[in-house]
């Protein structure tokens, strides 16, 4: 009995969210129809609601849209035809995955660049601090550092002197 | 060298941030009207036929609109914003301007285009049912009002989104129209 109700809350959660806002009505009879409308319609932008996919949206354009996807569906066009019917009208804006073209290069690569920019000015910063305290981090590390040959004595000691003066 | 490396993220936020605020002054400015510009500019009006709304006789299509500049007019009496540019669009009309032809789009009830217009005029020389949006997406609309300034082979010149203003007629529009009449 626990498990049946286990089940049944599981589907309760998860199956309002496979049905996004697609209304009883517009549900085709042919499963694997309607489960292709359904994949369009994830990659279609409702145009009044911008952020959503029409399979999301409740706004009524989205609706007349998804409607719109079934019927050519039905009609024997094929998932591209659909996306390619909507672009014809809507633009590639009509697309949630935008494709991949010059008019789209900043879209795409501009994130990625900025971010790269940003990772080697990070880096270039940890190197110069790293550089700066490197002697630093021998003694407290514990490395055993060699010690100074005569001559290197006499050339820091000529330095400091230098630094004096 | 040092002391520029610090300076990047500076110069980042400066380019970044001014282009934003360009954009914004563009909106802020009225001038952004084209902010999700049409793929239908310069080509031929999406092939459609509708039916007349309810108490009028005949409806239009596409093949309406050849011969003559027109301008298509998306509306529904639900829309707040088409009473506001109504009263411009019967002025147009007046005057005999230009013919303006009406998308009635997703009416709740068939009786409330024809109502809408006997309450405050109809500017409109044909009117086609749009009650599921079918022609609304073929001409890529995304919300009323939007116009459409169609030319005599009937191709699409421009497309006006929200209401057409005296001063949206008067730079824009009318200019337009009279170029496309030069024969």
């Amino acid at each position: 009995m626990n498990r049946f109700f286990a089940v049944a809350l599981m589907l309760a959660v998860l199956v309002p969210q496979f049905a996004g806002a697609v209304e009883p009505d517009e549900i085709l009879k042919d499963p694997a129809l309607e489960m292709r409308a359904r994949e369009v319609g994830k990659q279609l932008r409702c145009v009044v609601c911008q952020n959503q996919s029409i399979d999301d949206s409740n706004a009524e354009l989205a609706g007349d849209m998804r409607v719109l996807v079934r019927d050519r569906i039905t009609a024997g066009d094929s998932n591209q035809q659909v996306i390619d019917y909507m672009v014809d009208r809507y633009g590639d804006y009509v697309l949630l995955d935008p494709p991949f073209k010059a008019a789209t290069l900043v879209l795409w690569v501009g994130p990625a660049a900025i971010a790269g920019l940003g990772l080697l000015w990070v880096v270039l910063l940890f190197r110069r601090r790293k550089t700066a305290s490197g002697e630093m981090e021998l003694s407290t590390s514990g490395v055993q550092a060699e010690p100074l040959s005569d001559d290197e004595r006499r050339r820091l000691e000529n330095l400091l002197k230098e630094n004096d003066a | 060298m040092n002391r520029l490396l610090y300076v990047i993220p500076l110069l980042v936020l400066v380019v970044v941030g001014g282009f934003s605020i360009a954009q914004l002054k563009q909106v802020s400015d009225g001038k952004a009207v084209n902010i999700l510009p049409s793929v239908l500019l310069n080509r031929e009006v999406p092939p459609f036929e509708l039916e007349p709304i309810q108490g009028f006789s005949q409806g239009f299509g596409s093949k309406d609109l050849m011969g003559q500049v027109t301008i298509v007019n998306l509306f529904g009496s639900w829309c707040v914003a088409c009473q506001a540019e109504h009263p411009f669009l019967m002025t147009v009309k007046e005057k005999n301007l230009v013919p303006i032809y009406g998308l009635d789009w997703r009416e709740k009830t068939p009786d409330a285009g024809p109502k809408w217009l006997a309450k405050y005029g109809n500017p409109y020389t044909l009117i086609g049912d749009d009650p599921n949006s079918k022609a609304a997406i073929a001409f890529g609309v995304t919300g009323a009002p939007e116009s459409f300034i169609v030319d005599q082979k009937g191709i699409i010149r421009y497309k006006q989104i929200g209401p057409i203003t005296p001063a949206v007629w008067r730079d824009t529009l009318w200019p337009l129209i009279q170029e496309l009449r030069k024969p």
